[in-house]
Formats: structure tokens, C-alpha cells, sequence
């Protein structure tokens, strides 16, 4: 178990930049999560950590200790692949066994501690069987079998889900977190999922083209998304992005602001707000993205007051999950989606009052996208 | 897949299918005979005595069935001037062929380990050049080839045959090679550096145990290419470190005498036997490792 520095990363590709600087530090015991859509670097700053890419600039910290010039073997890491990357030759066993034996370990030392992580993992009747008869699952459990066998110093994970059916994702997902919990393992996570990052992070690292976009706890990066794009990655379903205007409102004696939703010449939806930082403030009269999340929106119940508004809203689509349902909502013309109970009463078309939580709604610049506070 | 589904139980099978059915057999069948009837003529003509064959039809059934010109043709048939069999010429084959073959399979292996997982600068600028080699024909290098041997001292040697069926071949047995590690998955590579493999290790421990139908290609191809060869047996060896296809040309071809088919045809056969047993045994994996790579899964 130890720490992970990573400083200023960089790597070039020639004229292409797949990292333009990545600065992250996790302490020992922590689980990051880098979460991204596909190309943003997330595996090839994986691939740096594990001395499999080098960097083109910046240094790689284990420990404290600088192993930008030590070879993959050397830096006690061990790694869980998408494809599992079981070596097909070698029985179950000796796919454990096989980083002691470059290591040199002594063969009975190897075989307790072999038989020490199958028992964890569950997998000891399976030790003599060849990669190519197991399931999924069970190949899963082997790659993180290889992994753990060697207690290294960090535990990467590249997408090591992404393989398995849904439901076989969802028990692996809760494997992986108790492994954590028991371990106290140092772990980097790298999945294109946000629902794994949110369920398995201490803190989540959201990147896109190159950039770290957001390093926060799983709480911070829904709730306070550092900028529009990791508002519309987090979450599912993702928060609801709208073009709006920020107006002054006559709100009784004060002077408060008003959210103006329009859109084309659809009607238009105003929507006072309660008192907002200064920062805010500041862009009175101007255009701004509000973005609220799906469980911000309910209908019916609950009391209205300074933060709880009514606003009036036509349902255009249904869809039931089972534990809720979600509704897509116009809004001044805008596609707002809203978590709401499963016996929500309206049908596609109706029109209906909806109770927006204002508390919970953040605004972005629409130039440079980022968050306004 | 395509063969599973040809003649699945449940394809409807379409009127007068049985006829195109007898018409296909019927075709096949003629085709395999015509093939086939050389094969069985030299069979039956090297198992009869000489006086039968100058009396009788070459495809009736020996009336006397001999092992002798099989016994002849191994032990004291002339090659040249020397009587003395084909047995030298045919360990001298083998041995060229063994060493050969060995070599030009192991270093096309590593060529193709080199080439698609320890990717350097102008790889494939490099693969482009010894893939020139594949279309080289022999007769442009022979010349060149010679002037070789003779400053290296090999000419007219084993070694020397050795050298240059391994030099030809390099450039096949890297094609192959390399085209089934492309397709190898590179995670694996990877997970083996983390676990502290380097460059022999990963080769020998992962890359090797997984090359079964490749390798069995790769020396099936390799085999039958330098067994078979004549035109450099021809050139670069002499009298009696000439290979097997050699020798029996100029047993075949002596003007002295009566022609004595019965040994020619039995000589032949045996110069033909190890390709046809490599085949026989070896067939399925060649086709399988044809194949390997071209599908998915």
C-alpha cells in the first residue's frame, strides 16, 4: 500500500497531445476512479502509472519515490486487463504463480500463496482448469487473483468490468469494493462507466481529451460538477443542461432574479430563484446553462417555499424503471428530465405542475462552460 | 461456419437435388481417380519385376509382387558412378532438411515476436524488405548465392545448403509468424511485463506455447519447400553431398543400360514419402493454422 504522485504527465504522440498535464495525488488506501468517454487518456495515463507508456513529460511518483525510470516489474504494481489477460497455456495456478516465478520466490512459498488468495476469492476448485474453461466471472476472479497474490504496492484496474453481463458487472462491482474495504489497497480505476466510478470511488478523476476536468469525491462531482461537461457525464440519468437568461425580478419588496427558459418561440417558462452568491448575481441580464438533476423535479407533495417552486410542465415521454419513473418535461421548450415516483399519474401529452428543488441548481458559463460560483 | 450450415438436417432440400447430388459426386469422384492414377501407377510399377512391366499394361495388378527394386533402390543403385543406393543421398536430405527447417521456423518466430511486439523504428519499412524476399524467384539468386558459399568456404556442403534454404526462407516463415502475433493480443504481453517477464521469458513462456498451428504451418511450408527443392541441390552441392531430389534425377536419368523403372519408380516413392507423411500427419494443423487469424474467434 503506498501513495501515487502523478506530476504535470504529459505524452505526445508526435504532433498529437493525448495528455496535456495531468496533475493527481492519492494517498495510500484511497481508490480513484479516472472516469472519461473513450480517447480522453484515461488508459494511456493508466498505462504511464504501470511503466507499460512512458511519459513525454512530468514524473510518476510511488511512494514518494520517482519510477518514471524503472521498468513495469520493478515498481510493485499489479494490474487487472479489460480482456483479463489470462495466459491461455497455463492452468489457473500457474497464471497466479507465474509473477512469484519470474520473482524467483521459492515454489512452496508460492503455493500458500496461492492457495491463500484462491480461498479469498473463491476460486480454489478451480486451480488445475486451463483459462479457456472458465466463465466470465470466474476469469475475472483469476485476473484479480494474479493481482492480489503478489500484494503490490498499488492495484491498477483497466475497464476490468467491461466484459461481463450487467448483472455479473453489478456483484463483481461490490466484490471489488469489499476487496477494497478488506485490503485497504491503494487502487486506480479506469472505467468509461460513471455509475462504477460513483459506486466504487473515494475520489473520481473525470478526464476529456487529455484534461483532468474534475478530481473530487463522488458526492462533489454530482453535486458540484466543476464545469457542463461533467455535469452531462455524471449521473445517470445525466443532469439537465438548458440554455437560459438570468433577469431581474421584482420578487415583493427585493429585488431577486428570475431564470427566463425559452426556447424558439415556444411559451416562455420564468422561474424566480432564491438569493444567489454575488457570482451569480453578476450575470444578471445575460445568458448562462442551468443545469438541475432529474431528482431535483417532483410532482406533487412536498410544500412549496423560497427553494421549492412551482413550474408549469408537459410531459412528452414516460419511461418506468420499476423503482421510479422517469419523465422527459418541457419546459419553456426545453428537455428537462425528472425523477418522479412509479405511480406518477399523468400520460405523454398532459400538462401538469412540477416542483423544482432550487437549492440544487448550478449554472455555467455557455462560453467557457465552467461553473459559476 | 459456412461448412455447418451446407448440409444441415433441417435444409430443405430442393427437387431433383438428388440428381445435382450424383452429377457433383460423379465430378469429384473422376477427378480424385485422375489425381490419384499416377500415384498408383508408380506404386504398382515399382512392386513389379522388370520383365513384367516390359511385357504388360502399366495399371494391371503386379502378377508377382516384389520388394526387390524397393531393396535396390535404397541399398546399390548407380547415382553417377558410385552404386551404392540412395540411402547416403537420402540422410543427407534429412539432415538438411532438419536443420533447415529448425532454424528458419525459430528465427522467423523471433523475427515475428520482434516485429509486432517490440515494435521499433522502421519495422515495417523493414518487414516490407524481407517480404521482397517471398517474391524473389530462385533463379535470380543462384549466381550471387554461389560467389557467397565460395568465400565463406561452404560451397559443395551440407552447411552450405543449410544456409541458403534458411536464407530463402526467412522471409516466409517471418510473413507468417508475423501476421499470427499481430493478432496476439498485446494485454497478455503486457501483463507478463508486470509480472516481471522480459524479452526471452515472454517469448518462451507465452508467446511459443500459444504458436502451436503456426509453427506446425510454418514447418509443414518449410518441409516441403526444402525437400523438394532441386535447383539449388543442383547448383551448390556435387557428386556425393548432392540431396535426396538430386540423386534421384541422375539415377532416373543414367543413359547406360536398360532402364530398370521398377527401382526408378520405387526411388521416387521414396524421395516422395516424407512429404506425403508430413501431410498426412500434419494436414489438419496445417489448415487450421491457415485459417488461425483470418477468423475471429
Amino acid at each position: 500500500m503506498a501513495s501515487l504522485e502523478l506530476i504535470g504527465v504529459k505524452k505526445r504522440y508526435g504532433a498529437q497531445e493525448i495528455l496535456k498535464g495531468i496533475d493527481i495525488s492519492v494517498e495510500a488506501g484511497e481508490f480513484l476512479v479516472l472516469v472519461g468517454p473513450s480517447g480522453c487518456g484515461k488508459s494511456t495515463l493508466l498505462n504511464i502509472v504501470a511503466g507499460l507508456d512512458s511519459a513525454t513529460e512530468g514524473d510518476v511518483r510511488i511512494g514518494g519515490r520517482s519510477v518514471k525510470e524503472e521498468h513495469p516489474s520493478e515498481r510493485d504494481i499489479a494490474m487487472v486487463f479489460q480482456s483479463y489477460a489470462l495466459y491461455p497455456n497455463m492452468t489457473v495456478r500457474q497464471n497466479i504463480s507465474f509473477g512469484m516465478e519470474m520473482r524467483k520466490v521459492p515454489k512452496p512459498e508460492r503455493e500458500r500463496a496461492v492457495q491463500e488468495v484462491a480461498k479469498l476469492l473463491q476460486i480454489d476448485h478451480l486451480l488445475a482448469r486451463k483459462p479457456s474453461q472458465l466463465s466470465g466471472g470466474q476469469r475475472q476472479r483469476v485476473a484479480m487473483g494474479r493481482a492480489l497474490v503478489r500484494k503490490p504496492r498499488i492495484f491498477l484496474f483497466d475497464e476490468p468490468l467491461s466484459n461481463l453481463d450487467a448483472q455479473l458487472r453489478v456483484d463483481m462491482r461490490t466484490e471489488i469494493k469489499k476487496l477494497h474495504q478488506r485490503l485497504g489497497a491503494t487502487i486506480v480505476y479506469v472505467t468509461h462507466d460513471q455509475i462504477e466510478a460513483m459506486t466504487l470511488a473515494s475520489r473520481i478523476a473525470v478526464m476529456r481529451g487529455g484534461e483532468l476536468q474534475q478530481l473530487g469525491t463522488p458526492a462533489e462531482v454530482y453535486s458540484q460538477p466543476a464545469n457542463a461537461f461533467v455535469a452531462g457525464f455524471m449521473g445517470s440519468p445525466r443532469m439537465n443542461l438548458a440554455p437560459a437568461r438570468l433577469v431581474e425580478y421584482a420578487d415583493g419588496p427585493a429585488l431577486g432574479l428570475a431564470l427566463e427558459i425559452q426556447s424558439g418561440d415556444r411559451l416562455k417558462a420564468r422561474i424566480p430563484l432564491p438569493a444567489q452568491p454575488a457570482a451569480v448575481r453578476a450575470y444578471a441580464g445575460r445568458e448562462i446553462i442551468a443545469g438541475v438533476r432529474a431528482e431535483a423535479i417532483g410532482f406533487g407533495g412536498g410544500r412549496l417555499n423560497g427553494h421549492r417552486r412551482a413550474v408549469e410542465a408537459s410531459v412528452e415521454i414516460i419511461e418506468p424503471t420499476g423503482a421510479d419513473t422517469l419523465a422527459v418535461l418541457l419546459v419553456g421548450g426545453r428537455e428537462f428530465t425528472a425523477r418522479l415516483g412509479p405511480d406518477f399519474p399523468l400520460k405523454p401529452g398532459e400538462r401538469g405542475e412540477f416542483h423544482f428543488d432550487l437549492s440544487k441548481l448550478v449554472f455555467f458559463d455557455p462560453r467557457t462552460e465552467q461553473r459559476i460560483a | 461456419m459456412a461448412s455447418a450450415a451446407w448440409e444441415s438436417p433441417q435444409m430443405v432440400k430442393g427437387r431433383g437435388s438428388r440428381l445435382s447430388r450424383a452429377v457433383i459426386y460423379g465430378l469429384l469422384g473422376f477427378f480424385a481417380f485422375v489425381y490419384l492414377l499416377p500415384l498408383v501407377v508408380m506404386l504398382l510399377t515399382s512392386f513389379k519385376p522388370l520383365a513384367e512391366i516390359y511385357a504388360g499394361n502399366m495399371v494391371a495388378l503386379p502378377r508377382q509382387w516384389t520388394v526387390e527394386p524397393w531393396v535396390k533402390a535404397w541399398e546399390e543403385v548407380c547415382v553417377g558412378l558410385l552404386c551404392r543406393g540412395i540411402k547416403g543421398y537420402f540422410w543427407i536430405s534429412v539432415k538438411m532438411t532438419f536443420f533447415a527447417v529448425l532454424i528458419s521456423t525459430a528465427v522467423g518466430a523471433v523475427n515475428g515476436y520482434v516485429l509486432t511486439k517490440w515494435r521499433f523504428r522502421g519495422a515495417n519499412l523493414l518487414f516490407g524488405f524481407l517480404l521482397f524476399g517471398c517474391f524473389i524467384p530462385f533463379q535470380i539468386v543462384l549466381i550471387p548465392m554461389a560467389a557467397v558459399l565460395g568465400k565463406m568456404g561452404l560451397a559443395s556442403s551440407t552447411t552450405g545448403l543449410v544456409l541458403v534454404h534458411v536464407v530463402y526462407g526467412l522471409a516466409f516463415t517471418t510473413l507468417y509468424f508475423r501476421n499470427y502475433y499481430a493478432v496476439f493480443p498485446d494485454e497478455l504481453i503486457k501483463a507478463a511485463m508486470i509480472d516481471g517477464a522480459r524479452f526471452w521469458s515472454i517469448f518462451f513462456r507465452i508467446l511459443l506455447p500459444n504458436s502451436g498451428p503456426i509453427i506446425a504451418v510454418t514447418v509443414i511450408w518449410q518441409f516441403t519447400n526444402i525437400w523438394n527443392d532441386f535447383l539449388f541441390g543442383a547448383s551448390f552441392s556435387t557428386g556425393e553431398s548432392a540431396p535426396m531430389t538430386v540423386a534421384l534425377n541422375n539415377v532416373v536419368n543414367t543413359s547406360t543400360g536398360e532402364r530398370e523403372y521398377n527401382v526408378h519408380m520405387a526411388a521416387a516413392m521414396i524421395a516422395a514419402l516424407p512429404t506425403l507423411m508430413v501431410y498426412v500427419f500434419g494436414g489438419r494443423y496445417f489448415l487450421r493454422g491457415l485459417m488461425a487469424g483470418s477468423v475471429k474467434g
